[in-house]
C-alpha cells in the first residue's frame, strides 16, 4: 500500500498532465460534435429532400462502423501525429449520436403543437428556438452523453498517434513493465467516465423533468 | 367581415381542393363550415389566416386584401384553436396563454390581468390552474384553455378547427353551450369547423355547407332545416326520405302510402334496456337509473324476451334480498313481430294504453322496442321532407 501512495506522490505531476489532455481531447471533439451535430440535425428536419436526409445518415453512421484506431490512424498523412488528428477523428464519432438524437427530438414534437405555434403567428425561427428545442433538449442531451462516454473510452487510444492522455500512462506502462501506471491510467479513464455519465445523466434528468412532459394531446 | 372572392385552390399533384368559394362571413357572427371530411371546409378557414394560400382569386378582412399583410402578423390577430389543443408541453397554463399577447409585448402586469380574466371565463380556478402543466388538466380543461390562449390578446376573428370534436360526448356538450354563452358576451367573428351537423346548430348564426370542395349552400340553421337545397344537404342534416315508387301520382296520396308502408324496424329502438333473470332487485334498479327508464325487459343470454320488470314492482317486493328479477317480472302483455306495419303497432299501443310495445322475432327473441318517443323521433325525421314537398305542390298550383 506504501508503495502505491509513494508512486502516486512520485507521478502526481504526470497524472495529472495526463487526465487533463484526456480531457481536453474528449472535451473539445464533443463540443466540436455539438456545434456541427446539432444545426446539422436541424437543418435535415427542415430539408424537403429526402435523399440528403439519408445520404447524411449514411455517412454518419458509416463513420461509425471504422474501427476507432483505424480512423485515428487515417489522418496521420494529412495532419501528423498529435492532438489535431486525434480530436478530429473523435469528433467526427461524436456526430451520429448527437444528430440522430437532435433529429428524433425535433420530430417527436406533436404535430398539433407546431400546428398551433404557426397559427398563433410564431416564425419558423421562433417555433424552432422557444418550442421544439427545448422540447428536443432532453433527446439532444442523452445523444452528448452517450457520445462523451464513449469519446472518454475512444480516446484512451489516441495516445498511440502521439496525443497523450490516459492512454499514455496505460500504453506507457505496458512497454517499462510498470503495473502501477496501468492501472492508474485504466482506473483514471474508468471514474472519468463513470463521473461523467453520472453527472450528464443527472442534467438529463433535469432537463426531461423541465421539457419532458409527455405531449398535450387530448385525453 | 371576411370576404371570399372567386377562391380557387389547386395543389401541385392536381388535387383541385376548392372550386369558385365565394362567401361573405358577417361581423360578430359564428360561422361554422361543415361537411364530410375532404369538403374543404378545414382548407377554406385555413385560408384566412393565411395557413394556406389560394391558388387563384382574393379574401378581404374588413375591406382590406389579406395578402397585403405579413403573414406572421396576420395570424398574431386572429385567435386559432384546433382539435388536438396544441398546448406547448413545457409551458404553464398561464404562459401558454399568455403567448400572443407576449409576442406583441405586453407588459406584465397587463398580461397577468388578461391571464386571471380569462381562466374566469372559460372556467377554470386561476390560483389552481395558471401554474399547472398541460399534461395535468383532462382533454376538455385542456381545451378550454385551448379557447382562453385564441381569446388572449383580443382578436377580432377566431377561427376553429373541430375544436370539440375529440372530446368525450358530454364535455363536448358543456363546451358547446359554454361557447355559446362565451359569444353572448364577446361577439367576436368566430368561423367554426365541425362536420357535426347538431354541433352547428346549436351554435351557429349561420352554416356553410360544403361538399367536394364547393359551397353547396350557406344559411341560417332553421333556413337550411327547413329548406335543404337538395338531397347532400338532406342526407347531411339526417332527414330520412320518403319512399316514392311512382313519382306520376299525386304526391299527398304517395305520402300518405309511403307512411303506412313504414314498418316497425324503422322505428324501434334497437337497444332497449334489459336484465337478465338472475339480476337482483337492487341491481335492476341501478340499471333503470342508468338508463332513465321505469322499467326493463327480462331476456336470457339468447335475448328470449321472458317478461318485464316495473320499478313498482321491483319496490314493492325490495324488502326481500334473496329474490331475483325473475320472481317479480310479469308476462308481455303485447307484442308485434318485425316488420309489421306502423300504424298497426300504434293502433295496438292506442287501444291497449301502451307506453312501449316490444318487438319480438318468430323465435321470441327481443329486437326491439317502440316507444312513444321513438315515433315522435320518426315523424321528426320524415316530416320536414313531407312538408316541403306539401308546400312544393302547393306552388305548382298557384
Amino acid at each position: 500500500m506504501d508503495g502505491w501512495i509513494a508512486f502516486l506522490q512520485e507521478r502526481s505531476s504526470d497524472i495529472g498532465t495526463a487526465l487533463q489532455e484526456h480531457i481536453v481531447l474528449t472535451g473539445v471533439s464533443v463540443l466540436l460534435g455539438c456545434l456541427i451535430a446539432i444545426p446539422l440535425g436541424i437543418a435535415l428536419v427542415y430539408s424537403r429532400w429526402n435523399w440528403l436526409t439519408n445520404t447524411v445518415f449514411f455517412m454518419a453512421n458509416l463513420l461509425q462502423t471504422i474501427p476507432s484506431l483505424a480512423l485515428l490512424a487515417i489522418f496521420i498523412p494529412f495532419l501528423g501525429i498529435g492532438m489535431k488528428p486525434a480530436i478530429v477523428a473523435l469528433f467526427l464519432y461524436s456526430i451520429m449520436p448527437i444528430m440522430r438524437n437532435t433529429y428524433d427530438g425535433f420530430r417527436s414534437v406533436d404535430n398539433s403543437v407546431l400546428e398551433a405555434a404557426r397559427g398563433m403567428g410564431y416564425s419558423t425561427m421562433q417555433s424552432i428556438l422557444r418550442i421544439r428545442l427545448p422540447l428536443a433538449l432532453p433527446y439532444i442531451m442523452s445523444g452528448i452523453r452517450i457520445t462523451t462516454v464513449y469519446i472518454i473510452s475512444w480516446a484512451t487510444l489516441a495516445t498511440l498517434i502521439g496525443a497523450g492522455g490516459l492512454g499514455r500512462l496505460i500504453v506507457g506502462g505496458l512497454g517499462v513493465n510498470k503495473l502501477e501506471l496501468v492501472v492508474v491510467g485504466a482506473v483514471g479513464a474508468i471514474l472519468l467516465v463513470l463521473i461523467t455519465d453520472t453527472l450528464f445523466g443527472w442534467i438529463e434528468r433535469m432537463l426531461t423533468k423541465r421539457y419532458g412532459r409527455t405531449s398535450s394531446t387530448t385525453a | 367581415m371576411i370576404e371570399f372572392q372567386q377562391v380557387n385552390k389547386k395543389y401541385d399533384d392536381g388535387f383541385q381542393a376548392l372550386t369558385d368559394i365565394n362567401l361573405t362571413i358577417k361581423k360578430g357572427e359564428l360561422t361554422a363550415f361543415i361537411g364530410p371530411s375532404g369538403c374543404g371546409k378545414s382548407t377554406t378557414m385555413k385560408h384566412i389566416n393565411r395557413l394556406i394560400s389560394p391558388t387563384s382569386g382574393r379574401i378581404f378582412i374588413d375591406g382590406k386584401d389579406i395578402s397585403e399583410y405579413h403573414p406572421v402578423e396576420l395570424r398574431r390577430n386572429i385567435g386559432y384553436v384546433i382539435q388536438n389543443v396544441g398546448l406547448f408541453p413545457h409551458m404553464t397554463i398561464a404562459k401558454n396563454i399568455a403567448i400572443v399577447p407576449q409576442m406583441k409585448n405586453w407588459d406584465k402586469a397587463k398580461i397577468d390581468k388578461r391571464v386571471t380574466e380569462l381562466l374566469q371565463l372559460v372556467n377554470l380556478d386561476p390560483d389552481t390552474y395558471r401554474n399547472r402543466y398541460p399534461s395535468e388538466l383532462s382533454g376538455g380543461q385542456q381545451q378550454r384553455v385551448g379557447v382562453a390562449r385564441a381569446l388572449a390578446a383580443d382578436p377580432d376573428i377566431i377561427l376553429m378547427d373541430e375544436p370539440f370534436s375529440a372530446l368525450d360526448p358530454i364535455t363536448r356538450e358543456q363546451l358547446q353551450e359554454e361557447l355559446v354563452r362565451l359569444q353572448e358576451d364577446v361577439h367576436k367573428t368566430i368561423v367554426f369547423v365541425t362536420h357535426d351537423m347538431d354541433e352547428a346548430i346549436k351554435i351557429a348564426d349561420t352554416i356553410v355547407l360544403m361538399k367536394d370542395g364547393q359551397i353547396v349552400q350557406s344559411g341560417s340553421p332553421e333556413a337550411i332545416l327547413r329548406r335543404p337545397a337538395n338531397d347532400f344537404v338532406r342526407s347531411f342534416i339526417g332527414q330520412k326520405r320518403i319512399h316514392t315508387n311512382d313519382k306520376d301520382e299525386n304526391e299527398m296520396e304517395l305520402d300518405d302510402a309511403s307512411l303506412s308502408m313504414t314498418t316497425v324496424d324503422e322505428v324501434m329502438v334497437t337497444q332497449p334496456a334489459t336484465t337478465s333473470p338472475n339480476r337482483g332487485l337492487a341491481e335492476a334498479i341501478k340499471i333503470m337509473e342508468a338508463r332513465k327508464v321505469d322499467s326493463l325487459f327480462v331476456v336470457d343470454k339468447n335475448r328470449t324476451l321472458l317478461g318485464i320488470v316495473s320499478i313498482y314492482r321491483v319496490l314493492n317486493r325490495y324488502g326481500d334480498e334473496s329474490l331475483t328479477v325473475k320472481d317479480v317480472m310479469k308476462p308481455i302483455g303485447y307484442q308485434v313481430g318485425p316488420g309489421t306495419p306502423l300504424p298497426i303497432a300504434v293502433e295496438q299501443m292506442t287501444n291497449h294504453r301502451l307506453t312501449n310495445l316490444a318487438v319480438v322475432d318468430d323465435s321470441g327473441r327481443l329486437v326491439g322496442l317502440i316507444t312513444r318517443g321513438s315515433i315522435v323521433k320518426h315523424l321528426n325525421e320524415v316530416y320536414p321532407a313531407m312538408i316541403e314537398r306539401f308546400a312544393w305542390s302547393l306552388g305548382e298550383e298557384a
